[in-house]
């Protein structure tokens, strides 16, 4: 159930703020999206929230070069903030990464999208990233190809990216203002020579608009990533939204920054911050208008390989690749059969969500009264929908929002399990304190079971546990509450203040 | 006249395509310059090819021993930062 009363009303009506496109889940997300996009992505785990439980995509660190320097990334280490692998991940050779890939998706048949990130620029290294998609072009044609860029190179590679098997291309692109950007990007390698400040920037920015407007020319589909630095570029990237969409991008998904001393980049020691849930949700809200989001975004481990929230990358290790012989012919027979069988599923479900909405959006026009105030709920799951984790295993809450206007979601908060971080978790901070602080802001937390330890602080920080509506579809346990909440007068508070629309 | 790469190289490739006399080789543990091909690249750049694009301070130094890229001027850490970090890890920084 997402959007009782507006759901069903307003998606005819061309309004900006929160329409219909930016509230709901990633699918109703996606909804309004001309029909050639929804079929490109339609099933992409990475745009689809449901998806994403069906389907996987893998990564292939073929890539090591880079041709600039962010101040958010140590090019010694994995990069937290773009889901690339670091230098010193195994780097593999194309015709190695080829194998393992047809290797990855004959074991597993949910594999259907092959990412190129890194551990560099993945167009700082054409030839071996080009050796990797015609191969696998040729040999497994039902792999969807996608590639991550910082579009430096990108107008001298868009010929060549448009020959393959390409689903989508992904720029980071963090400003269009070249004074933000020499706050961002010490330097750039280009022609042959390292640049610096300004200049640099001016030569970046110029590049990522002009290589993003030809692939757009091309019908080849382009996401942008911008990752939100408080007091650099946070008051930029709504612009930044404007102008990409502007020249053709699909999708636009902005990114907290991570910055951790121990990361050692330049942001990290020198105690660049990055945003809190709020800052980050509240300009995700102000792009929304212009641009659909992709809030379930998880910034995914990169070299990961396997469903949401496992990693089998142990299975495919070089030697044990080498070791296997894989029939391509058969396994993609036995990968159609697997696809079609979960393209029936998610129909059905699709097919029950819509009776289902249909029903409440009724009962929802009776029950109109007063507006209330938003709440802010972090759900604990382990996928499918339904509220099935313990609070102390859940690595990571969903946060939905429940109004006067339906229920929508918000996006991820990731944390330590508090049942596995021990007594501490990195800097000092205990598990449950960690847990306490990403659900800043939400009033109610809605899990399969909980504790009786965590009970007190939770309630202490303002945030009530719940864990009456295990196995409920999410949507319908957080309208739910919020019901009983409005039963109970706890949202009457700022009634007076809030308009009915 | 020839440049040299040391252990801090994260190997990375990024030096070894751009080398106008393929000086430049993957090795273990890290890539190396073969000196007799070096030629600083002068008379074909203004700017020595692998240290233009190399991501690394320190990982590239000429025959005197000296950095060409010194600390902090990649990443415009200040370098007494850099030098406390070194020696406290980054509790000196927190
Ligand atoms: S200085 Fe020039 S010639 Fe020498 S190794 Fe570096 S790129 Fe090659
Ligand atoms: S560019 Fe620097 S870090 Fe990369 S391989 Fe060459 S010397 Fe090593």
């Amino acid at each position: 159930m997402q959007l009782p009363v507006l759901n069903s009303e307003s998606s005819g009506a061309a309004k900006s703020g929160c329409s219909s496109h930016s509230c709901g889940s990633t699918d109703d997300q996606l909804g309004h999206l001309p029909e050639h996009i929804r079929q490109k992505v339609h099933n992409h785990p990475c745009y689809s929230e449901q998806a994403h439980h069906y389907f996987a995509r893998m990564h292939v660190a073929v890539a090591p070069a880079c041709n600039i320097q962010c101040n958010y990334c140590n090019r010694k280490y994995d990069c937290a903030n773009e889901s690339r692998p670091g230098v010193v991940s195994e780097v593999l050779s194309p015709d190695q990464a080829v194998k393992k890939v047809m290797a990855v998706a004959a074991t597993i048949p949910q594999m259907t999208v092959l990412g190129i990130a890194g551990p560099g620029d993945p167009l700082a290294n054409p030839e071996r990233t080009f050796d990797t998609f015609r191969q696998l072009s040729e040999k497994a044609p039902d792999i969807k190809l996608c590639v991550s860029t910082n579009g430096l190179t990108l107008p001298d590679c868009v010929e060549e990216l448009a020959k393959h098997n390409i689903d989508h291309v992904t720029i980071t692109i963090n400003c269009v203002d070249p004074d933000v950007g020499a706050k961002i990007y010490p330097w750039i390698f280009w022609n042959n020579r390292r640049i610096r400040g300004r200049e640099a920037a001016e030569i970046l920015i110029a590049q990522q608009q002009k290589g993003l407007e030809m692939l757009a020319e091309r019908g080849i589909l382009v996401k942008v990533n911008s990752v939100m630095i408080p007091g650099v570029n946070d008051e930029h990237l709504a612009e930044v939204s404007r102008i990409v969409k502007a020249k053709g991008a699909f999708l636009h998904n902005v990114m907290p920054l991570i910055a951790e001393a121990e990361h050692g980049t330049y942001y990290g020691v020198m105690g660049q911050r990055g945003p809190t849930h709020e800052e980050l949700q509240k300009l995700q809200d102000q792009c929304a208008g212009d641009m659909n989001m992709m809030r379930h975004c998880r910034q995914c481990r990169a070299d990961a390989v396997g469903l949401l929230g496992e990693d089998r990358g142990q299975e495919f290790t070089l030697d044990k690749i080498e070791a296997m012989d894989i029939d391509y012919e058969a396994a993609m027979v036995k990968r159609a059969e697997v696809h079609a069988q979960i393209a029936r599923e998610l129909e059905i479900k699709q097919a029950a969500k819509d009776a289902k909405q249909q029903l409440v959006a009724i009962e929802g026009l009776k029950a109109k009264g007063p507006a209330t105030r938003p709440v802010l709920m972090a759900v604990a799951t382990k996928g499918g929908g339904v509220i099935n984790e313990h609070f102390g295993h859940a690595g990571e809450f969903l946060v939905y929002e429940a109004s006067s206007e339906g229920v929508r979601f918000i996006g991820h908060r990731k944390t330590t399990p508090y049942c596995e971080g021990g007594d501490t978790c990195g800097d000092g901070e205990s598990a449950l304190d960690q847990s306490l602080r990403v659900l800043q802001g939400c009033e109610v937390v809605l899990c399969s079971k909980i504790g009786y330890e965590p009970w007190g602080p939770l309630e202490a920080a303002g945030i009530t546990p719940n864990g009456e509506h295990a196995m409920e579809a999410i949507e319908d346990a957080v309208a739910a509450v919020y019901e009983e909440m409005r039963s109970a007068g706890k949202l009457a508070e700022s009634a007076a203040v809030q308009k009915a629309a | 006249m020839a440049f040299e790469i040391i252990e801090s190289c994260v190997n990375c490739y990024a030096c070894e395509p751009l080398c106008p006399n393929q000086a430049i080789y993957a090795a273990s543990p890290h890539f190396l310059i073969a000196a007799e091909k070096c030629t600083e690249c002068i008379g074909d750049y203004m700017d020595a090819q692998c240290a233009s694009i190399c991501p690394i301070e320190g990982a590239i130094i000429d025959e005197m021993g000296v950095a060409l890229n010194a600390p902090g001027s990649l990443t415009g850490i200040p370098p007494e930062l850099l030098a406390k970090i070194d020696q406290q890890g980054t509790a000196a920084v927190l």
